[in-house]
């Protein structure tokens, strides 16, 4: 067989996987998208909140907040997974909780991963509403709070744009989910192709595995529902973006 | 015969270690249109800021209809802000329809649906935007922000009405029509008007009282007639007659 017949009858494999809709490739997907969903809600509800309490107030350790929401944006993602592993395994300080190998590790290592993300951007984005929006809500009559909504409300395609941003990166990261999570499925009838039901496994941690077991095909109908499922992100926050 | 809406007693403004202003005392009437005249950099902004509720004083007294503001709770600040209200230099857009920008006060007082519409309608075709309501703001012409903005600020019709050069960027004609509103505004609804510009004919053509603002200091609070037939202070006549560069 010649490569080209290779990477051919691969794409060709995929895309019946992909249509048939398998249910191995489909738990896969499910999971991918329960997983990276959750944490970038979490996420999104804790990275706003705090974008607006660093704008807004005045509070000790503020800068020292920063710092680590800079810093966590570049975190990789492999150390987050480490970390948290050796919280939860049943010998670490977190063990207890029994969350080793589940689909809630893996939503917390995605949390801590893309909150800074969703923070960092947020925050930029309340930052580049001009100044005298707030000053215009206090001279029309309005609270501090009416200040906060302007000010978000002024910023929303930014903040918008912080939350996609942050369900992409949960959507393609592979370390940190494959170190907590263990890449578990439930297998069927034991060796046959596309056969099985995912539990903690993610279509990017399925790739790593697929790939390395040498079913080309499987990979390839994962890759493509994983591409196309980043670039729909991707495709709305720029839609976002040229909103401003 | 005049009540007094204002009263401004032994102001002082400084950052850091500049006294912008210094010890301003002065009052205004109910009903009347107050020009506060001076060269830029004069601290004309600051103080309105500091009228309007936005800056605190460093030291002097304000009160508005008698009660101090400068020691007053959270709640009588809002009311008095909430009686006034202030166009900025430049005027502030917020990225959403014209409607909408003009509505944001009356909709923060809560006011009915139906009677935040009748009012901005009616606010828009005094500023002349009337059937624009459904433009984004950000697509405006300057001389139309303006006007939408002083529609903004005139739609939950204020008791004082700060207008801080609101001519200073606008063409001729823009100048014209938003001196024409100010009369009409004083007019029609008794506002109490209080503008800043380094404008010496705009003064003459739409103030009450003047007061000349000089290095921090009113040097001279006078009537229209007054300050250009007879003022009391030399610098207020070489200000006038141009002799002071600026
Ligand atoms: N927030 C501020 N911090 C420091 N200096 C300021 C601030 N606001 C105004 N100033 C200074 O105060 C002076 C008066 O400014 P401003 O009130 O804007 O004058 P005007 O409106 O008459 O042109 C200027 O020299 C300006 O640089
Ligand atoms: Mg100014």
């Amino acid at each position: 067989m010649s490569s080209v017949d290779f990477l051919f009858q691969g794409i060709i494999r995929a895309f019946e996987l992909i249509f048939s809709l398998n249910p191995y490739i489909l738990s896969i997907t499910g999971v991918s998208i329960k997983v990276s969903g959750t944490a970038t809600i979490l996420g999104t509800l804790t990275a706003i909140p705090l974008a607006c309490a660093i704008t807004f107030l005045n509070f000790r350790g503020r800068q020292v907040l920063i710092t680590l929401i800079n810093t966590g944006m570049g975190l990789p993602s492999v150390f987050v997974g480490l970390f948290i592993f050796l919280m939860i395994v049943p010998a670490g300080p977190f063990g207890f909780l029994k969350l080793y190998y589940t689909q809630e590790a893996m939503i917390l290592a995605q949390y801590i991963l893309i909150t800074p993300v969703i923070c960092g951007i947020s925050l930029a984005a309340i930052k580049a509403v001009p100044q005298p929006v707030i000053d215009t809500v206090y001279t029309l009559g309005g609270s501090r709070k009416d200040a906060v909504i302007a000010m978000l409300r002024e910023a929303r395609f930014g903040l918008i744009t912080s939350v996609l941003a942050g369900l992409g990166r949960a959507l393609a990261e592979v370390g940190a989910i494959l170190i907590v999570g263990g890449n578990i499925a439930y297998t069927g009838s034991i060796g046959g192709i596309g056969e099985g039901l995912s539990y903690t496994r993610s279509l990017t941690t399925a790739i790593t595995l697929e790939t390395s077991k040498g079913e080309i095909s499987t990979s390839i109908a994962l890759g493509i529902i994983l591409i196309s499922l980043v670039l729909s992100v991707n495709i709305l926050a720029n839609f976002f973006q040229r909103r401003e | 015969m005049h009540s007094e809406l204002m009263r401004v007693y032994d102001l002082t403004k400084s950052f850091g270690n500049r006294e912008v202003l210094k010890k301003i005392n002065m009052s205004i009437n109910e009903g009347e249109i107050f020009a506060l005249m001076g060269p830029s950099g004069v601290g004309k902004t600051t103080l309105f800021r500091i009228l309007n509720l936005l800056e605190k004083p460093s030291e002097g007294k304000l009160f508005f209809r008698g009660i101090e503001l400068t020691v007053c709770t959270m709640r009588e600040k809002i009311n008095a802000r909430r009686s006034m209200s202030m166009l900025f230099q430049t005027p502030c857009v917020l990225n959403t329809t014209v409607f909408n920008n003009v509505a944001y006060g009356l909709v923060i007082r809560k006011v009915d649906k139906n009677a935040i519409r009748e009012k901005v309608m009616n606010a828009l075709s005094i500023v002349g935007l009337e059937g624009k309501e459904q433009q984004k703001a950000r697509t405006l012409s300057g001389g139309e922000a303006q006007r939408m903005a002083f529609a903004r600020a005139i739609v939950y019709d204020p008791d004082i009405l700060l207008l801080d050069e609101p001519t200073s960027s606008l063409d001729p004609a823009n100048v014209a029509m938003i001196e024409e509103l100010i009369k009409r505004i004083r007019r029609e609804l008794g506002t109490t008007i209080i503008i800043a510009t380094h404008n010496i004919y705009q003064v003459k053509r739409i103030a009450d009282r003047v007061g000349i603002l000089l290095n921090g200091e009113l040097i001279e609070v006078n009537s229209i007639g007054r300050i250009f037939e007879a003022p009391e202070d030399a610098r207020t006549k070489a200000f006038i007659n141009g002799e002071m560069i600026y």
